[in-house]
């Protein structure tokens, strides 16, 4: 049966927007204000269920080709090899450093390694929140 | 004065979440329970933002956002399931 739910698919094509746009914001923000990447992992997973929801999988899976199970296993990668990498400078284990950059338009700003670690906890969220809720909704 | 009003105000939402835990636990059909949850988060969301008001701090905005988010995705999650009984469709090709 073809869903016909008009109002809930135009609410949800600005929504994801929305949604999105304030999940990068939350995943930038983290190291000094609330957020961080399990947050903003969470808030990208969220839109996508609700693509899901309103779209159905299979369209879903056209527009976004990718086995969620491999995006969380290269988000651990990433996490390990990023602790792992302090390593090769004499460092502890997930020890973390950051300086000041001039970058082109946003002028002087602070970068930390901290970032890549939780790029790779954002990747394992998204992919393990995805993956469950997929799998908790085919039981046939 | 202010800070009294605040006070009060966070009293009556606790107090009204009561109410709908009640109707949570008690409702007759499905909608009452899902009205009910989706009115839990409505007004966990007021009670964070009289919170910011009374901390003066905006620390807490982005829980307001999260906990809409959440809530409208939960309360739609649960609408399609009564309407359905499927909550996430496979065969559709749109």
């Amino acid at each position: 049966m073809k869903p016909n739910d008009i109002l809930l698919a135009a609410v949800t094509k600005i929504a994801v927007l929305i949604i999105l746009t304030f999940s990068i914001d939350l995943f930038f923000s983290g190291h000094h204000n609330p957020g961080g990447g399990f947050i903003g992992g969470l808030g990208i997973a969220s839109s996508l269920v609700l693509m899901y929801l309103t779209f159905g999988t299979e369209a879903v899976n056209k527009l976004i080709p990718v086995d969620f199970k491999t995006v969380a296993a290269i988000g651990v990668l990433i996490a390990v090899l990023t602790g792992a990498g302090s390593f090769l400078f004499d460092a502890p284990f997930l020890s973390q450093t950051y300086g000041y950059f001039e970058l082109p338009i946003l002028g002087k700003t602070e970068l930390a390694t901290a970032l890549i670690f939780d790029t790779g906890v954002a990747l394992a969220v998204i992919g393990s929140a995805v993956t469950i809720i997929l799998s908790i909704s085919e039981d046939r | 004065m202010f800070e009294k009003v605040l006070t009060l105000a966070l009293f009556i939402l606790t107090l009204s979440i009561l109410f709908a835990l009640y109707r949570l636990l008690k409702g007759p059909s499905m909608p009452d329970r899902v009205m009910a949850l989706d009115s839990i988060g409505i007004h966990l969301i007021s009670g964070v933002a009289i919170l910011s008001v009374l901390f003066r701090s905006h620390a807490f905005l982005d829980i307001i956002l999260l906990l809409g988010i959440l809530s409208f995705i939960g309360t739609i999650a649960f609408a399609r399931f009564i309407e359905r009984g499927v909550v996430i469709e496979r065969g559709n090709d749109k």
